[in-house]
């Protein structure tokens, strides 16, 4: 029964095989020229195209020997990089039989089209772009065939985006298909329609969907039910001037289990993404919900139990009542809905007052927990994450149970680590010696980041509980003599650890940790060791000897073993004022003094020399001061933060034990967008405005608040815009800036972060010096300007036009920069746009090929900057990216908002340097984006192109 | 938010998108490419099943060969989100009849795009559920070829079925015979000390059950557990018979099962889905019966040389025997040559798997049968290669055995025609597949090992440790019980 789609990935049928030779032998031309320009531009060396009687192929050898094969159905690239394959229109109408794709009616024919649009969404699977064929693949909408139909609306949701006008094409067929008989077919429009993200659709997703809403079919509703939060996510004033929230309150009361939950679901979506009170839930609801919530799905659970816990419950006994029918959740099979009923249940009992029924609740929440351990080892990993916050508020629940987070041979190794900590939670007087012996057997296994763990986990139950420590150093000696390096390091870093928890008690082991001295290596476990050394100076006759072994490689070690090693020396000369260790000090003082670089060694030597010099009692009273004693607080959580993970658990947040501000940045960036038009409003400008960031080194600049020229003259963004380009309309663009003279200095200052690379030196840029920087911030691209004025007269009027380029870069606004008087700087930040002004590849490259000629190149095409007099100074090469000469070059990533683009950094021209690089942080760099300017005219300039 | 997904991607090995479905805005399109490079090409893979790159969360699971990624920018529900995969999974399952890796990806992409679609709508999971998903989202090898327009006379049921209250049963269901067969799989995990007491011990159960009845029956079960005979007494307010009750520490159960009647009665009651699926899942961690103890003795001499003893004692009635039992005991990867003695059964060495497998055939009650094998290492240049000493694995049936001693008391169906009627268990086969790890163990200061060279003492503390044995066993009862329904026709056809 299972399927044969991955022909469409590989091979092709054989029946197929003759008519599609036949398309493929007329516009066999097309093709055979396109795909050579494509190989051409993948830097391969020799290409060869072949026909065979039954399939197509191309062969291609290249540097990297990458293969290329070609059958009719399918273009595949064999070798290391298969990113570069990609189609064009031509290609793909060839390769998928595009003319086939616009056929009529019968069976026949909608099975073939059916054919070709699967291939079209295999292509669409392995990251071809097939938007070109958007026009021909909307054209089998109408269709009775509902396979095709999902297919189809399945190649809308994924390329809707990228054809907005031709997206329109869609709707009449959504709307017709919203009125189908068939509830299948309704839900399946209302469904896809949500998903289209076009503004123009959307408007007519309205209809459909209120119609839908109240539909017979409790199928249709509760997508119709979701369809609104997807619609409030792209649109929510729309939602609320329709009237839509009050249809899904509707839904809430709704006869149907599973309508119920998804409404639920919408609403709290809603209502989380909005300031206004949207979803309330009341005493009234919430039975309601909790009566749905017998006969939901095991998802609709789910989904109601989330809203509920954000409940308030007015007494203990309501909060009681509540408890009580949630209780039940508590055995399904399902870890989501357990996990949801242990939110619910743990907000709930902190109104209840009786200590019976809190009890009675620990006791019940417990085996269930307990059961999530049996599950798949990642739902165990969630549940660990979140026991761990359990135990944390009530450790009764589980005090019982720690022998089911003993771990097993074959747990993965984050369930291992997550069990430790939970069982260094769990430690008790009562089980400490079964938890012992546990951390013992661990102690011994292989994985070594794990026996590391479980060695530091005997020290901090030792810490913990005082009773029993001194069972614990018992074990870490016997782990001491097994003799592994790394065990032995770790056991004596927590050994210190005990020390300073129990001063004066257990000293008696430092000779059992002296022989193991020399086996150090790890910085951390050496400056323990010495720091036990210095310590306990008095008591060990030969810590000068042992000191002075560590001192001899001094120069070498690591910063806080030095700093430890003076310490311990101070110590041992404030406790032993002999002659040994008078030298030793000497030489350490010596050393941390004078011959480092490292400003805390030689300022804590600094001190202690002076002390010591100054009143050596009183440096006793310094070094050796009484300590604090310390407790094992490493892991626990802040109890204000501890009550919002628990009210998330379950969730990311429970997860990564962070408050979900710390890494969803949506919320964040949605009040980022609210102030941005406000301030777009004010100032006139519906685009997204030019921030204009005040550079520290010019104060006069910009606070005398110079009135901008009148002069300006915005240049078009791009030659051809395309349709949603910023086109600036220029007399409200003045206006604004008028108007809004003022507002660039409550903007916020430009990153005070390393300088900018400069891309126009003072030297060539005849006295002016303008550095940039591509920037990213909150999810946005600027370009980050700083202009220097060094010439004798005010700079004004400056304009700037980028260049057709790769990544379709273009300026989101004008650029605004004040009048710059002589000897002051300005800086700004010039908001960007992707994909607005695509260079489309090969032509460019024909463009670059004629300037290497020597021609002079046109000075409109390049952005520019002028001055007053119109002349032109500069101009920015953000681009093209020369596809021709990628080999020449070495990799560059460069990435937009999310998005990865890999390029070849184009050795010939040095025009652009793009590197970008997506670490663990939230905000995406851009590291790097370097333009070389270029004065035309000038004699760089013919340098630049002589070179070439 | 119980949103579980922004986006899912199924993965292969390497790295290639094999499907790929966004369901919100929220995410990149190509943020998969970050997971490939900040986690597939990194040592962090298997570090952490929970991932945060840039903006997004990354939940990833690896089934066979494939990985299955979920992607998220909001503060989702991530035990929504695996338990969403874990169930996908067995929904497709269920669609391709058996594996679900790359190749069955590929064959069923079309199939896969269309049930993505439908099990979950805006990253909110939907009905999942095989066997009403089967009623309108069908491919052509399921469907026959003559029919063109297939959907259009099931459809409007189904939609009231996805959604409806039994949201995993169909309607209609007709069998002419009506059976039902339980299983009772359990898995005893047991940690012994050196001496033999018992550290800790635990059983998992599941009650499986395939179910082939007719129309929709409304089904009882009881069980021998403690509570549910208690309360069964109280309602009938006479003491129940004598026999042994079990205690049950936890009970999970299927969606099916009515969780409040069950927390207020006692009882299992419920509308089974067709077909087979787990009705319930528990934990005993008191009185498990264990019909087998294993005593290994490794011991070190030298450093190319194992001696390995095993002595395998049977504790359940002498009269009782087990069948087919395979101890597989771990050895070294660099073992080279081995000899052994058994008094009972075959013994050989498996390369592949690293063990020796010891096979009898028929074991008998009260018996103890041993393995005595010598095992040559190749001599190695490093000398401290740990070695993970996995534990012993055993595989057995023993019939008319269980662990934790659960019974099934009755299966009755409510809905005949005569109200209530008992299925009687007409055949007791009962089959038990047993699995048993047992951790190594070794004794120390045995004469043999004080002439030793210090390298060999080394090798000794890595054995050393582990003084304990580690045993669980995966016990199989399968109780098939054929309802008495052939002569009392079941309601509802």
């Amino acid at each position: 029964m299972s399927g044969h789609d991955s022909k469409y990935f590989s091979t092709t049928k054989k029946g197929e095989i003759p008519e599609l030779k036949e398309e493929l032998n007329s516009q066999y031309k097309g093709f055979d020229s396109s795909l050579r320009c494509f190989v051409a531009n993948r830097g391969l060396v020799r290409a060869d195209l072949l026909v065979y009687d039954s399939s197509f192929c191309i062969n291609c050898c290249s540097i990297s020997s990458n293969f290329i094969t070609c059958h009719p159905g399918v273009l595949e690239l064999c070798g290391s990089d298969t990113e570069y394959v990609y189609f064009t229109c031509s290609e793909l109408c060839v390769l998928f039989g595009a003319g086939k794709i616009n056929g009529n009616g019968n069976e026949n024919e909608s099975d073939k089209r059916k054919d070709a649009v699967k291939k079209v969404i295999a292509a669409m699977t392995v990251g071809k772009d097939v938007s070109s064929l958007f026009t021909d693949v909307v054209n089998c909408m109408q269709t009775e065939n509902l396979e095709l139909k999902k297919l189809v609306y399945l190649y809308l949701i994924n390329y809707a985006k990228s054809q907005p006008d031709l997206a329109i094409l869609a709707v009449n067929t959504f709307v017709k298909d919203s009125q189908d008989p068939n509830p299948l077919i309704r839900a399946l429009a209302v469904r896809t329609m949500g998903c289209i993200r076009v503004d123009k659709i959307t408007e007519y997703l309205c209809d459909p969907l209120q119609r839908c809403l109240k539909d017979d079919d409790p199928y249709v509703r509760k997508t119709a039910a979701i369809c609104v939060a997807k619609l409030y996510d792209i649109n929510a004033e729309l939602v609320e001037d329709r009237g839509f929230l009050e249809s899904l309150k509707d839904l809430i009361s709704d006869n149907n289990p599973m309508v119920v939950a998804n409404a639920v679901a919408a609403l709290a979506e809603i209502q989380e993404n909005s300031t206004r009170p949207i979803f309330e839930i009341t005493s009234h609801t919430l039975s309601k919900l909790l009566t749905a919530l017998n006969e939901c799905t095991e998802w609709g659970q789910v989904f109601i139990l989330d809203a509920l816990s954000k409940y308030k419950a007015a007494d203990a006994r309501e909060a009681e009542n509540i408890v009580e029918r949630v209780t039940p959740r508590l055995q399904h099979a399902n870890c989501a809905v357990v996990l949801s009923a242990v939110k619910m249940i743990l907000q709930q009992m902190e109104l209840i007052t009786s200590t019976d029924v809190v009890r009675n609740l620990c006791k019940k929440m417990a085996p269930p927990l307990v059961t999530l351990l049996s599950a798949e080892p990642e739902i165990q990993y969630v549940a660990l994450r979140n026991i761990n916050l359990i135990v944390q508020r009530r450790p009764t629940i589980l005090a019982h149970e720690i022998k089911v987070f003993f771990c097993k041979y074959n747990d993965p190794i984050y369930v291992k680590m997550e069990k430790l900590e939970i069982m260094i939670k769990l430690a008790s007087d009562r089980n400490i010696d079964q938890v012992l012996l546990e951390f013992k057997e661990y102690a011994t296994e292989v994985d070594v980041d794990f026996v590391r763990k479980a060695v530091r986990a005997i020290g901090r139950c030792a810490i913990k509980l005082e009773r029993a420590a001194e069972r614990c150093i018992t074990v870490l000696l016997e782990l001491i003599k097994i003799k592994v390096n790394y065990v032995v390091q770790e056991a004596i870093i927590v050994i210190k650890d005990i020390f300073r928890r129990y001063p004066n008690t257990y000293e008696s082991i430092i000779a059992t940790l002296c022989e193991s001295l020399d086996t150090l290596d790890e910085p951390e476990a050496k400056a323990s060791m010495i720091w036990i050394i210095g310590e306990y100076a008095e008591r060990i006759d030969n810590a000068d000897e042992l000191l002075e072994s560590f001192l001899e490689s001094f120069p070498e070690e690591p910063a806080h073993v030095q700093l430890q090693l003076l310490t311990a020396t101070v110590k041992l000369f404030l406790k032993k004022p002999t002659e040994g260790p008078q030298q030793m000090i000497q030489v350490v003082l010596n050393n941390a003094t004078v011959e480092t670089d490292n400003p805390d060694l030689r300022d804590r030597a600094y001190i202690y020399w002076r002390l010591l010099s100054t009143d050596p009692e009183a440096a006793k009273d310094v070094v050796l001061a009484e300590k604090p004693v310390i407790s094992d607080d490493s892991n626990l959580i802040d109890p204000s933060l501890l009550d919002e993970l628990l009210a998330n658990i379950a969730t990311l947040s429970s997860v990564y034990h962070k408050p979900p501000e710390a890494f969803v940045t949506r919320v964040k960036a949605t009040a980022q967008r609210t102030e941005d038009e406000d301030y777009g409003s004010e100032t006139g400008n519906s685009e997204s405005p030019a921030h204009v960031a005040d550079s520290s080194a010019s104060p006069t600049a910009t606070s005398s608040g110079v009135p901008y020229a009148a002069a300006r003259q915005p240049t078009p963004v791009s030659p051809a815009p395309a349709p949603a380009a910023p086109v600036p309309d220029l007399l409200g663009d003045l206006m604004g800036l008028e108007n809004s003279a003022i507002v660039p200095m409550d903007q916020p200052a430009s990153p005070a972060g390393p300088p900018l690379p400069v891309v126009l030196p003072a030297s060539t840029g005849q006295g002016l010096q303008i550095s940039a920087q591509l920037t990213c911030r909150e999810g946005q691209i600027f370009y980050s300007l700083l202009f220097e004025n060094n010439t004798q007269v005010p700079l004004d009027g400056f304009m700037i036009q980028f260049n057709k380029n790769t990544f379709g870069l273009a300026a989101a606004g004008p650029l605004q920069v004040p009048q710059l008087q002589p000897g002051t700087s300005a800086g700004t930040l010039l908001p960007m746009v992707t994909f607005q002004n695509m260079s489309q590849g090969p032509p460019s490259s024909l463009l670059q090929a004629k300037r290497k000629r020597g021609r002079t190149p046109n000075p409109g095409r390049y952005q520019g900057l002028r001055d007053k007099r119109g002349g032109l100074l500069c101009y920015f090469m953000p681009g093209p990216l020369d596809l021709n000469n990628l080999h020449f070059g070495c990799t560059i990533e460069f990435a937009i908002a999310n998005f990865w683009i890999r390029a070849y950094y184009n050795a010939l021209f040095e025009d652009v340097i793009v590197i970008m690089t997506l670490d663990d942080s939230e905000v995406i760099h851009l590291v790097g984006f370097r333009t070389e300017i270029l004065i035309p005219g000038t004699a760089e300039e013919h340098h630049a192109l002589d070179t070439v | 938010m119980p949103v579980a997904a922004s986006a899912i991607y199924f993965l292969n090995l390497r790295g290639d998108v094999l499907i790929n479905r966004l369901y919100r805005d929220d995410v990149g399109g190509n943020m998969v490419d970050a997971f490939r490079t900040h986690i597939m090409q990194t040592k962090e893979l298997g570090t952490c099943p929970v991932r945060q790159i840039g903006g997004c969360s990354f939940f990833y699971m690896r089934i066979s060969n494939v990985y299955i990624v979920i992607v998220v920018s909001s503060n989702a529900n991530v035990a929504c989100a695996f338990k969403f995969v874990v169930e996908a999974v067995a929904l497709f399952k269920s669609y391709f009849g058996g594996a679900f890796d790359e190749d069955a990806i590929r064959n069923n992409f079309v199939l896969i795009y269309e049930l993505l679609d439908e099990i979950m709508d805006f990253g909110y999971p939907q009905n999942l559920s095989p066997e009403i998903l089967k009623l309108y989202i069908t491919q052509e090898g399921v469907r026959s070829p003559f029919s063109s327009k297939p959907t259009d006379k099931p459809v409007p049921n189904a939609t009231l079925q996805v959604t409806g209250a039994v949201g995993w049963r169909r309607e209609g269901l007709v069998y002419k015979k009506n059976e039902v067969f339980l299983d009772i799989v359990e898995s005893v995990n047991l940690l012994m000390s050196s001496k033999g007491s018992v550290l800790r011990c635990d059983v998992t159960g599941k009650v499986l059950m395939k179910c082939f009845l007719s129309g929709m029956p409304d089904l009882k079960l009881g069980l021998n557990d403690k509570i549910g005979l208690e309360k069964e007494s109280q309602l009938k307010a006479r003491p129940t018979k004598s026999g042994k009750t079990i205690e049950l520490d936890d009970v999970t159960f299927h969606q099916c099962v009515n969780l409040t009647r069950f927390n207020s009665e006692k009882t299992v009651s419920f509308v089974p889905p067709d077909g087979e699926f787990e009705l319930m899942k528990y934990r005993i961690t008191e009185g498990v019966n264990l019909p087998f103890r294993v005593l290994p003795t490794i011991k070190e001499l030298g450093r190319t040389r194992i001696e390995v003893n095993v002595k395998v004692k049977s504790v359940f009635g002498a009269k009782m025997f087990a069948l087919g039992v395979v101890i597989k005991i771990p050895v070294p990867k660099q073992t080279a040559k081995t000899s052994f003695q058994v008094t009972s059964g075959r013994a050989k060495y498996n390369a592949a798997i690293d063990c020796l497998v010891w096979k009898i055939r028929k074991f008998p009650g009260q018996t103890e049968p041993t393995l005595s094998a010598e095992v040559e290492l190749i001599s190695t240049m490093t000398e401290k290669k740990s070695w993970t000493r996995p534990p012993i694995q055993m595989e057995f049936q023993v019939p008319m055995f269980t662990a934790s001693g659960l019974r099934v008391r009755f299966l009755k169906n409510l809905n005949t025609k005569r109200g209530v009627f008992h299925a009687r268990i007409t055949r007791h086969t009962l089959r038990m597949q047993n699995e048993a790890n047992i951790g190594t163990e070794s004794e120390e200061g045995t004469a043999h090992r004080k002439g030793v060279v210090v390298l060999a003492c080394k090798t000794r503390v890595l054995y050393a440790c582990k003084t304990r044995r580690v045993l669980s066993c995966k016990l199989r009862l399968a109780q098939r019980m054929e309802n008495a329904a052939r002569k009392t026709k079941v309601a509802g056809v």
